[in-house]
C-alpha cells in the first residue's frame, strides 16, 4: 500500500522561500507592470495585453532583435570555430601547459565594464593606440564612434577577444580527456587528420561544445555592458542590441509598462532558443 | 603475414640513457615465427607494452632493428606497417555504425567498395556480429566494442601482425573465457601472427603456442606453457608462473650435492658453474608429505578444490606442498620428500643444473 505522506514539503519550504525572493517575486513584479499602467503614486490602471501588442508590432523591437540575433550568429560563427582551432594548437602536456591556460582565462577575468572601456579607449581614433595605427598609419578610415560599420566590428572583435577564451577552455577539457589509444588506433587504421577530428575529436568534444554554445548564446543574446561603455549604442541606433534598447524604455522614458512586456519577450525567445538548441543537440545520444 | 624479427632492440624514454637502468627494454633479440600465437607475459612496468609499441610504430626504438620477412620496417610509421593492435580500452568510433567502424580501416586504404562489403561481412560472420552491423557502435556493451576494435584489425587481409594489449583488462569476467575462446579461434582460422600482451598468467598460458616471459625489461625465457611450468630457467619465471608458484629456497652447495637447512637434496643433474648465490626451486606439485625427509610443521592448509594447498615451515623457511587430500592439519610435524627429477638449483636467478638424462 502506498502511503501520503505530505511532510516533504516542510523540508523544501526554506529553498521556496529563497526562490520566491530571488525569482518569482521580481518576475511576478515584471509581470505586474506588463500588464498595466502607470503614472506614479503607485497608481495603476489595467492594460491587458496591450503593451504585448505594441512591442510586438513595433519596428523599433524589431529592428533591436535583428541586431541581436545578428550580433549573436556573428559572435558565435567566429567563436567557436575559433577556439576550437586554438585548443587544437595548444600543447597537451609541459612547461607550455599552464602558460597557454593562464592566458587564455586573463581576459575573462577581467570586469565587463572594464573591457568596454579599455576597448574604447585603445579604438577612438587619433589617440586610442587602434584608432590612431589604422587612421594615421595605415591610412583606412576607421571610426567606431561615428561609422556604424566600424563600430560593429569592433564590438564583434571586443567579443571575440572577451569570450573565445571560455570556448578554448571547454574544447581543451574535451581534447585532453580523449586516451591516447584513440590516436593510436586512428594512425594504425591509417585515417587521415581530418578524418581524426571528424571521428574522434569532435564527437569526445560534443558535449563540452554544446554546453559552450549554450553558454555563449545566452551571454551574448543578453550583453549589455561592454556594448553599453563603448559605443551607448551608436552611432545612431547602430549598435542598440536589444537589452540596451529595453534599458532606454525602462530607464530612459520611463515607459515601464512596455519594458516590462518586452522584458517578458525576451526571456521568452532566450529561453526557446536555448531550448531548441540544447534538445537538438542531444537527441542523437538517447537513440 | 609475416615473420618478425627484432635484432639488438633497446629502448629508453629518457633522450640520454646512461646506465642499463635508464633502459625500459634491454637488448632484446627475438624472432617471432609466422603464424605463431604468442603471449607476452610480465608484471606490469616490464616494458612488454612498450616492445608492442615498438613492434606496431607507435613507438621509434633508440636502438635497434625491426624486420618484417627480413624487410627493415624500422622508420615506417604505423599505417605503413600493415598491423593491428587491440587495446586495453576498446577503441571504437562512436559516431559511427558498427559496418562504419570495421570498414573504415579499408577506407582509409582507398579499397573498392564492393570488396569492402565482402570482407566487412566477413568479419562479422567470424566475430558473430552480424546483427547489430547497423547499430551504432557508442551503444554496444564493452565486450562487443573490444570485438569491434579487434574486426577493425582483421578486416584488412594483408595484416602482418595483430597484437592485443591486455585485450580483456574491461570484460567482466564471466565473458572473458568466451572472448579468450574467439580468439583463439581466429587464430586458427585466419592463421596471422598474434601477440598478446598481459600480465595474467591464465590468459597467456591459454591463448599461446609460445610465451615470452619478461622481467625488468628483459626476455627471461621463452618457451611453451608446459616448459615454463616444468623448468624455469629464472626463478622469477618459476615464481611467477603456477598458484602457488615455485619454492624458491635458500641452499648451499657443499661438493656438489644441494644442502637445504641442514638436509641433503638430490637435484635433477649435475650442478654447473660455482659461486653467487644458490637457491633451490622446486613447485609445490613436487614435494610430498611422507614418514621420512625433511622435518616440517603445518602452518596452513587451505582446500582449493581439486586438491589442497599444505603451508609449512622448515625452520623459518615456508615451504608449499601441493597435495591430493588434506589429511593433516594445522601444528602437525610432518616430513617433506622432494621429488628429485624436478627438484633444480638457482644461481644467482639462473638455473644451474644439467637436464637429467
Amino acid at each position: 500500500m502506498k502511503t501520503e505522506n505530505q511532510k516533504a514539503w516542510f523540508f523544501v519550504l526554506p529553498v521556496l522561500i529563497l526562490v520566491a525572493f530571488n525569482a518569482l517575486v521580481p518576475i511576478m513584479t515584471v509581470v505586474n507592470y506588463s500588464v498595466q499602467e502607470t503614472f506614479g503614486n503607485n497608481v495603476f490602471f489595467w492594460q491587458g495585453l496591450d503593451w504585448f501588442e505594441q512591442i510586438l508590432r513595433s519596428d523599433r523591437f524589431h529592428a533591436a532583435l535583428g541586431r541581436q540575433f545578428l550580433f549573436t550568429f556573428l559572435i558565435l560563427i567566429i567563436e567557436i570555430p575559433l577556439g576550437i582551432i586554438v585548443a587544437l594548437s595548444m600543447p597537451r602536456k609541459g612547461f607550455w601547459v599552464p602558460v597557454c591556460l593562464v592566458t587564455m582565462a586573463l581576459p575573462m577575468l577581467i570586469p565587463w565594464n572594464v573591457v568596454g572601456s579599455m576597448w574604447n579607449i585603445f579604438t577612438l581614433p587619433n589617440i586610442g593606440l587602434l584608432g590612431y595605427f589604422m587612421n594615421d598609419v595605415l591610412g583606412i578610415n576607421y571610426d567606431m564612434t561615428q561609422q556604424p560599420l566600424s563600430a560593429w566590428i569592433t564590438i564583434i572583435v571586443m567579443d571575440v577577444w572577451h569570450w573565445t577564451s571560455l570556448v578554448v577552455l571547454l574544447s581543451y577539457a574535451g581534447l585532453v580527456s580523449i586516451p591516447d589509444a584513440y590516436y593510436q588506433a586512428a594512425k594504425i587504421d591509417g585515417a587521415s587528420p581530418w578524418k581524426v577530428f571528424r571521428y574522434i575529436q569532435l564527437p569526445k568534444m560534443k558535449t563540452v561544445l554544446t554546453i559552450a554554445i549554450l553558454l555563449r548564446f545566452m551571454d551574448s543574446f543578453n550583453i549589455y555592458t561592454e556594448p553599453f561603455v563603448l559605443t551607448g549604442g551608436g552611432p545612431g541606433n547602430s549598435t542598440t542590441l536589444l537589452s540596451i534598447d529595453l534599458v532606454k524604455i525602462a530607464l530612459g522614458q520611463f515607459d515601464l509598462g512596455p519594458a516590462a512586456a518586452m522584458s517578458l519577450i525576451y526571456f521568452a525567445i532566450t529561453l526557446l532558443v536555448s531550448w531548441l538548441f540544447y534538445t537538438l543537440m542531444t537527441k542523437d545520444d538517447a537513440k | 603475414m609475416a615473420k618478425i624479427t627484432l635484432s639488438n632492440l633497446r629502448h629508453s624514454y629518457l633522450p640520454n640513457p646512461s646506465g642499463p637502468a635508464d633502459y625500459a627494454l634491454k637488448e632484446i633479440d627475438l624472432d617471432w615465427r609466422d603464424g605463431g600465437a604468442y603471449a607476452l607475459l610480465g608484471p606490469s612496468g616490464c616494458g612488454k607494452s612498450t616492445l608492442l609499441n615498438i613492434i606496431s610504430g607507435l613507438l621509434n626504438p633508440s636502438e635497434g632493428r625491426i624486420l618484417f620477412d627480413d624487410k627493415d620496417v624500422t622508420d615506417l610509421p604505423p599505417d605503413q606497417r600493415n598491423i593491428a593492435q587491440v587495446f586495453q580500452f576498446p577503441v571504437i568510433y562512436d559516431t559511427m555504425t558498427v559496418r562504419q567502424n570495421l570498414a573504415f580501416p579499408l577506407q582509409n586504404r582507398g579499397v573498392n567498395q564492393s570488396k569492402i562489403a565482402e570482407r566487412v561481412a566477413e568479419i562479422a560472420a567470424m566475430l558473430e556480429v552480424e546483427e547489430m552491423l547497423d547499430t551504432r557502435a557508442a551503444h554496444l556493451s564493452p565486450d562487443n566494442k573490444q570485438k569491434i576494435s579487434m574486426g577493425r584489425g582483421l578486416v584488412r587481409d594483408d595484416v602482418n601482425v595483430v597484437m592485443f594489449d591486455e585485450p580483456l583488462t574491461v570484460i567482466d569476467p564471466h565473458l572473458k573465457w568466451k572472448l579468450r575462446s574467439k580468439l583463439k579461434e581466429l587464430h586458427q582460422r585466419v592463421k596471422a601472427t598474434m601477440i598478446y600482451v598481459t600480465h595474467d598468467q591464465t590468459e597467456a598460458l591459454t591463448f599461446a603456442d609460445q610465451v615470452v616471459v619478461m622481467q625488468e625489461g628483459e626476455i627471461v625465457q621463452i618457451g611453451t606453457p608446459v616448459e615454463l611450468f616444468e623448468r624455469p630457467q629464472h626463478t622469477f619465471v618459476g615464481h611467477f608462473i603456477g598458484s602457488p608458484g615455485m619454492n624458491i629456497l635458500p641452499a648451499t652447495v657443499e661438493n656438489g650435492a644441494a644442502m637445504f637447512h641442514g638436509n641433503a637434496v638430490a637435484l635433477e643433474g649435475n650442478v654447473t658453474g660455482s659461486g653467487g648465490t644458490t637457491e633451490l626451486g622446486i613447485r609445490p606439485e613436487f614435494i610430498k608429505l611422507s614418514d621420512a625427509g625433511i622435518p616440517a610443521r603445518v602452518r596452513k592448509v587451505s582446500d582449493v578444490g581439486r586438491h589442497a594447498v599444505v603451508e609449512t615451515i622448515v625452520g623459518d623457511i615456508p615451504v608449499k606442498a601441493v597435495v591430493d587430500s588434506a589429511s593433516v592439519e594445522q601444528g602437525e610435524e610432518v616430513h617433506l620428500t622432494f621429488e628429485p627429477a624436478q627438484t633444480r638449483l638457482y644461481r644467482d636467478g639462473w638455473i644451474a643444473t644439467e637436464v637429467a638424462q
